[in-house]
């Protein structure tokens, strides 16, 4: 599936957006946070307080139990700040 | 309903007399016009920078302009949101509502940007003298948007 970073979530990682596979035993936004906290030093900076993270499944808002399964495009992001 | 996310300016006035062109149903518009300020809490900012998901925040503002129309009487939607480098005094933000009575146009038109503020997937960057800074999402805001939801 393909996941997307925005504003300093994106900036941590040091990507916009990539693709990966993660494993089936990883079945909600939640449970994705914390595998993506494990891939690395600057993941694990972006998701160090995943309660602040916020996630969008197919460009919609979801919370963290939502499940992954189907999903083609996951977002994630801090709380919006437009308007 | 119009909803545009551009660059570039956009022309208020226009949009307010695009809504009423032509039809004489329309007793009431409300333009809400967001503006970059100079300052914030004191220190001067040099401009801000918005990010944005392009066809998620379309979508979302879609949803709620939606979400408007099935909850007050309206006869015209339009929403414009700008993204990139915003200097102080620019526009960022237009809604534009239009309706037969003034309490519509109000109502939405606040709605609307309730909505914007927490729910619409943009980011402000703030340029200050110290470097650059990712503004942080203010409770005030979630508060105004949620009463929406306590109604």
């Amino acid at each position: 599936m393909k996941i997307l970073y925005f504003a300093w979530v994106r900036e941590r990682i040091g990507k916009p957006e990539e693709e990966i596979e993660a494993p089936a035993a990883v079945a909600t936004v939640g449970e994705l946070m914390t595998w993506l906290a494990a891939r690395g030093e600057e993941y694990a900076h972006a998701f160090d307080n995943p309660r602040v993270v916020r996630a969008a499944i197919d460009r919609t808002h979801v919370r963290p139990d939502a499940p992954i399964a189907g999903a083609r495009e996951i977002a994630f992001f801090p709380p919006m700040t437009g308007g | 309903m119009t909803v545009r996310l551009q660059r570039e300016d956009f022309d208020a006035n226009a949009e307010a007399a695009a809504l009423t062109r032509g039809r004489t149903d329309v007793g009431a518009v409300v333009t809400f016009t967001g503006i970059c300020r100079g300052t914030e809490a004191g220190e001067p900012i040099a401009a801000l920078t918005l990010e944005h998901y392009p066809d998620m925040a379309e979508a979302e503002i879609a949803r709620h302009v939606e979400a408007a129309h099935s909850r007050w009487r309206l006869l015209g939607v339009t929403v414009i949101h700008r993204y990139g480098r915003i200097e102080p005094g620019e526009n960022i933000v237009l809604v534009v509502t239009a309706s037969s009575h003034r309490q519509d146009a109000f109502a939405a038109a606040e709605f609307l940007m309730d909505y914007l503020k927490t729910r619409a997937p943009f980011w402000k960057s703030e340029e200050r003298a110290g470097g650059a800074r990712w503004v942080e999402a203010k409770q005030t805001d979630d508060a105004a948007a949620g009463r929406w939801a306590a109604q």
